[in-house]
């Protein structure tokens, strides 16, 4: 055991071992975070539009999750960055491959463009949609016929309803699930070294190839991820006793 | 706008099949070790005995906070690590397909022991209790009345899983294993013809996992009239 080569100078970016293993874990929040935005909002749309009464957004919704959902994301990842670029008009995939800047100017010095960042948001970001939007529905369909109903008779239109009755009913019963879907984006944004983008994951196998010191560098990464899925466990269990409904005994927490 | 050319994947079709055929290969033990040990280590978190059910849920509960990618990765440095530790060979004993089944097993067992645990709790309490009445011992009570009917709840939950799984077999990619992605990859490097190649092997996993997933559906539904 050598952990005081984590503190040792690496041989690029000018910082240490330990900064390597920073500037992964910023890019793991990074990636993890601005994909859950898209993933929140893209699956909450999509979750909605697989319950709605309206044949041709439910058909859409569905086939959006079947799609995404039934490929690898690893495959999704190689689609979003090797093949979008050559698929779409020469001067759009050129532009995405060349001219997107360099990430080397922001702090926690990156060795990889926008373009790697941005295909791994975005993969990761439209492939959890299609997983928040099985719990959204699965959320709004185990609420009973009777909310909607009651609703409409009050007069309230469709798009009232599900803003007033149903949707803040369904968020708060599928925390839990949604809980380890969260949990699941920043395990899964390690995908992402697959296509250049050093998080955390990337990091630990660079200083383990640097240093040979791969059981170091490794348990540094995993201790690092347990402290991630630690804080969003307490954070979202905070949440979920925040929002409780009166009356529901810890709805969905057996699933 | 590029001009496709589809005929090489005629031209790689056996690279490709070799590929898909060590994704199978993969997939199909690991899916046996995954339920197996899975299985093992739900009765032991289970177990009335800290000393069992403490190491056996710290593992899953490790092996479930950190990405699969991570875990691949410490399995293919530990395994060959431990295995001339304990035959006294060199490294070279244990190649990267053994190093990678090792992996999948130990991440799918943590995986699967939830879907078991789950499985279990889903029994009445009065299952075992009678079993025990009538004079069976644990193993009796537990593989003859509790897991018989908790397999048989969680089976579709296991299959989504093993759908799950499938998919995840392309992640070995990360150690340069030549599965299905993997063959796809190399092929398109030699070629240049990476889109066409990318874009086959999305297409034949979403037909091979999308049928299976509502083979999966249906299945359950005919399990939920059972019931």
């Amino acid at each position: 055991m050598d952990w005081k080569v984590l503190l040792e100078q690496a041989p690029s970016g000018g910082m240490t071992y330990l900064g390597w293993l920073w500037s992964g874990l910023f890019w793991t929040l990074a990636v993890s975070l601005c994909a859950w935005v898209i993933a929140f909002s893209v699956g909450s749309v999509v979750g909605v539009a697989r319950t709605v009464p309206l044949r041709v957004p439910r058909a859409i919704a569905t086939a959006y999750v079947e799609l995404f959902r039934n490929i690898p994301l690893l495959v999704q990842m190689f689609l979003w960055y090797f093949v979008m670029p050559e698929v779409v008009p020469k001067a759009w995939g050129d532009w995405l491959k060349q001219d997107m800047p360099n990430l080397l100017t922001l702090p926690f010095a990156a060795q990889f463009s926008l373009w790697e960042f941005t295909a791994a948001v975005l993969c990761l970001g439209l492939y959890t949609a299609s997983r928040v939007a099985e719990q959204v529905r699965s959320g709004i369909q185990s609420l009973s016929v009777g909310q909607t109903n009651a609703g409409l008779a009050m007069g309230l239109t469709l798009p009232q309803v599900y803003r007033h009755v149903t949707l803040p009913m369904a968020y708060r019963i599928v925390i839990p699930p949604m809980t380890s879907e969260f949990l699941t984006i920043f395990k899964n944004s390690s995908t992402a070294l697959t296509i250049g983008v050093l998080e955390l994951t990337a990091q630990s196998r660079q200083i383990s190839e640097y240093t040979f010191k791969t059981f170091e560098a490794f348990t540094a990464a995993t201790l690092i991820y347990i402290v991630i899925t630690m804080t969003v466990i307490f954070a979202m269990r905070a949440l979920e006793s925040r929002v409780a409904v009166p009356g529901y005994i810890a709805q969905g927490g057996g699933r | 706008m590029l001009e496709f050319d589809w005929g090489v994947i005629w031209k790689y079709r056996e690279a490709l099949w070799d590929g898909m055929l060590t994704s199978l290969q993969l997939f199909a033990i690991a899916l046996a070790g995954g339920i197996f040990f899975g299985t093992l280590l739900a009765l032991a978190r289970l177990a009335p005995w800290k000393l069992v059910s403490v190491p056996a849920a710290g593992f899953v509960n490790l092996i479930r906070s950190i990405p699969f990618i991570m875990a691949i990765f410490w399995f293919y440095f530990l395994t060959p690590m431990i295995v001339s530790k304990f035959t006294g060979q060199q490294g070279e004993a244990v190649g990267p397909f053994t190093s990678a089944v090792v992996a999948f097993i130990m991440v799918e067992s943590a995986y699967y022991s939830e879907i078991v645990r789950a499985g279990i709790q889903s029994i009445p309490r009065g299952q075992p209790a009678a079993a025990y009445a009538l004079g069976l011992n644990y193993w009796q009570s537990m593989g003859q009345v509790v897991l018989p009917q908790a397999f048989r709840n969680m089976l579709p939950v296991m299959l989504t899983q093993a759908v799950i799984l499938f998919q995840d077999t392309s992640l070995v990619y990360v150690v340069a294993l030549k599965d299905f992605l993997g063959a796809a990859s190399k092929a398109g490097q030699l070629t240049g013809r990476i889109v066409e190649l990318y874009i086959f092997v999305a297409v034949v996993f979403f037909i091979l996992c999308f049928l299976a997933s509502h083979a999966v559906k249906r299945l359950q539904a005919r399990l939920a009239v059972g019931r």
